[in-house]
């Protein structure tokens, strides 16, 4: 068997913080962003933004980006509103979500800008 | 009944005659139309040698709702033919001439407004040890919606359980900390912690953790919360872990609920089978009325459901679950160490879950179940599992689902924060792949193998459990897919 390796996880680097689904894989390329806004598309969901200091990530409430984008199944302006939420706070993680008000939960939720040093 | 029964005279229901009478003249009504407001059972009845079906499947109707074995005189002050039990529908079973189903349909009035307890003494009562029966299993259950408003139900249900614990668009990730007995309190703690700051959502006491001298309740609760705690400052993720409150006495096992709660414990655990329905509704209510979370293990349900003559379907056991309340059910793994078809599986999870279920004998599914707005809780899948089964688990179970890997995260050669974190790695591979349109059951192995290419952890668990497989035929296997076998 290999040589053990410490798991490196500390209180005191920002960096060991996770943000739930997909904050286990490596950050995603744009091409993989884009599927998964495909795949909140094709459920029928409404895609959302929101965005918060990462001092604050813990709370149930970000700062949402303008609305959710009820019936938006536009693919290129989704990923154009996440592009903007995140030139306008650069120093903050932005995650996309899916609602699904049927069910009255989000389908997806994950974290598609990480903050610098966050 | 049969040889021994005494045939009355015609006529004699409109006075009173002592002695025996058959219970098909009483108890079997093929005509009925069974109304929305009635409790349907389906039997699967084996009759001794003799027993017509008819009268075996009255006999059934009678013993459990208002009949006795002899006329009674005090039968004449009630109306029983408002009160009373039917059986309405025989059915061969595909493919054994050895039994039958019988559906049987009792009026709500039968029943105490709430009490699975009440249910359950009715339906599986005496009848289970009737003589002229040689077998006897209660394959299914329709609760009417009336009867289901009565029920509190699940304390908070799969959505809010979310919200709380702040996990969306993904199954949810658990382990059962080993050994099973044996750990002091801080060691135990310890390996919570481990497995929590390693990437899991939940970790979880073995049910027959509960307050033994080695480690008593109270020291558990108290490291093992600091344990959480210091995970979720870690990681920034919400995290619990299941403290078992089953106990000797309900006291006892309110007294553990408070001091979990004071202690900020978001989850706690009952065993409902060996705690008991009436156990387990009181804990249900006190969790909906104190925000906590309630995890059920099913201790004993095997020797219940696993016979497939005798005994309680799983799906009815998960059917007075929900109605007795619980947010979460173990509900086996299929792929696992532990028994359970898939198709069968599948029919009793969506009965946790979903809002409405349909007959469909092809998982095994009697009737229309209508859960009204009662919530639905996660299906647990535990026991025997590690990351090479997680395509397989996504598939069959989705995302509305607790994985708990006990050996397969504590088993991990470089320890459990390790092994926590390979799981979590698989898992979120799995379901990125399902969003993008890939089928994860076919091309499996190739997406644990990309993961595994940035997470060494995953790497490790994947060469240390290749070789695992559980593949042993199940024992109780659905009618009709032994009978296209």
């Amino acid at each position: 068997m290999s040589e053990i390796l410490e798991y490196k996880s500390r209180l005191t680097d920002p960096a060991s913080r996770k943000f739930e689904t997909f904050s286990y894989l490596p950050p995603m390329t744009k091409a993989e962003i884009r599927r998964q806004v495909e795949y909140i598309v094709a459920r029928g969901w409404n895609p959302a933004i929101e965005h918060t200091e990462p001092e604050h990530a813990g709370g149930a409430y970000w700062y949402m980006w303008k609305l959710p984008m009820f019936g938006e199944t536009s693919v290129d302006r989704i990923l154009a509103e996440a592009e903007a939420c995140h030139r306008a706070n650069p120093r903050d993680h932005v995650r996309l979500i899916g609602y699904d008000n049927r069910r009255q939960t989000q389908g997806a939720a994950m974290v598609i800008y990480r903050a610098k040093g966050g | 009944m049969g040889a021994v029964k005494e045939t009355p005279a015609a006529g004699a229901s409109r006075g009173y005659s002592a002695g025996v009478k058959e219970y098909r003249q009483t108890y079997w009504e093929p005509g009925y139309q069974v109304k929305d407001t009635d409790l349907l059972a389906c039997f699967k009845i084996t009759p001794q040698p003799g027993v017509p079906r008819e009268e075996a499947a009255a006999a059934v109707a009678a013993e459990s709702s208002t009949g006795t074995w002899t006329t009674v005189w005090t039968d004449l002050l009630t109306d029983l033919e408002y009160y009373k039990g039917r059986a309405y529908r025989i059915e061969d079973v595909p493919g054994d001439d050895s039994c039958f189903y019988a559906f049987v349909a009792y009026p709500i009035d039968l029943f105490e407004e709430g009490s699975v307890v009440n249910v359950f003494t009715s339906l599986v009562g005496n009848v289970f040890g009737f003589k002229a029966i040689r077998a006897l299993r209660l394959e299914d259950v329709r609760f009417p919606i009336a009867y289901v408003k009565t029920c509190g139900g699940p304390p908070h249900g799969i959505q809010v359980e979310r919200d709380k614990m702040n996990k969306y668009g993904r199954p949810l990730l658990g382990c059962t900390i080993k050994p099973k007995l044996g750990l002091s309190a801080k060691n135990y703690g310890r390996a919570v912690y481990e497995c929590l700051r390693g990437g899991l959502d939940f970790t979880k006491d073995d049910e027959n953790v509960n307050s033994q001298p080695f480690m008593r309740w109270r020291d558990r609760f108290g490291y093992v919360m600091e344990a959480v705690k210091k995970a979720e400052t870690e990681t920034g993720e919400k995290k619990g872990h299941y403290l078992n409150v089953t106990a000797p006495t309900p006291e006892e096992m309110y007294k553990r609920a408070e001091y979990a709660r004071s202690l900020g414990a978001p989850i706690i655990m009952h065993d409902y089978l060996t705690g008991g329905f009436c156990a387990n509704t009181g804990l249900a209510n006190w969790c909906r009325e104190n925000g906590v979370l309630l995890h059920i293990h099913r201790a004993m349900h095997a020797v219940i459901d696993r016979n497939p003559y005798h005994g309680i379907h799983f799906r009815v056991l998960v059917k007075a679950l929900r109605l007795s309340g619980g947010d979460h059910l173990h509900t086996g793994t299929v792929v696992g160490k532990l028994e359970g078809d898939r198709e069968a599986t599948l029919g009793w999870i969506d009965l946790l879950r979903d809002r409405c279920i349909k007959e469909d004998r092809s998982r095994g599914i009697f009737f229309d179940q209508d859960w009204g707005s009662m919530p639905g809780a996660l299906a647990v899948a535990s026991g025997g599992i590690h990351v090479w089964h997680m395509p397989a688990l996504l598939a069959i179970f989705g995302d509305d689902a607790v994985f708990q890997f006990g050996g397969g995260t504590l088993g991990h050669p470089w320890g459990n924060a390790a092994g926590a974190s390979a799981n979590r790695v698989a898992l979120e591979a799995c379901v990125r792949a399902r969003n993008e349109g890939r089928n994860v059951e076919q091309v499996g192995k190739a997406i644990l193998t990309e993961a595994a290419r940035s997470a060494p952890e995953l790497k490790v668990a994947m060469e240390t459990w290749k070789e695992i497989k559980f593949e042993f035929d199940v024992v109780d296997k659905l009618d009709a897919a032994k009978a296209a076998a």
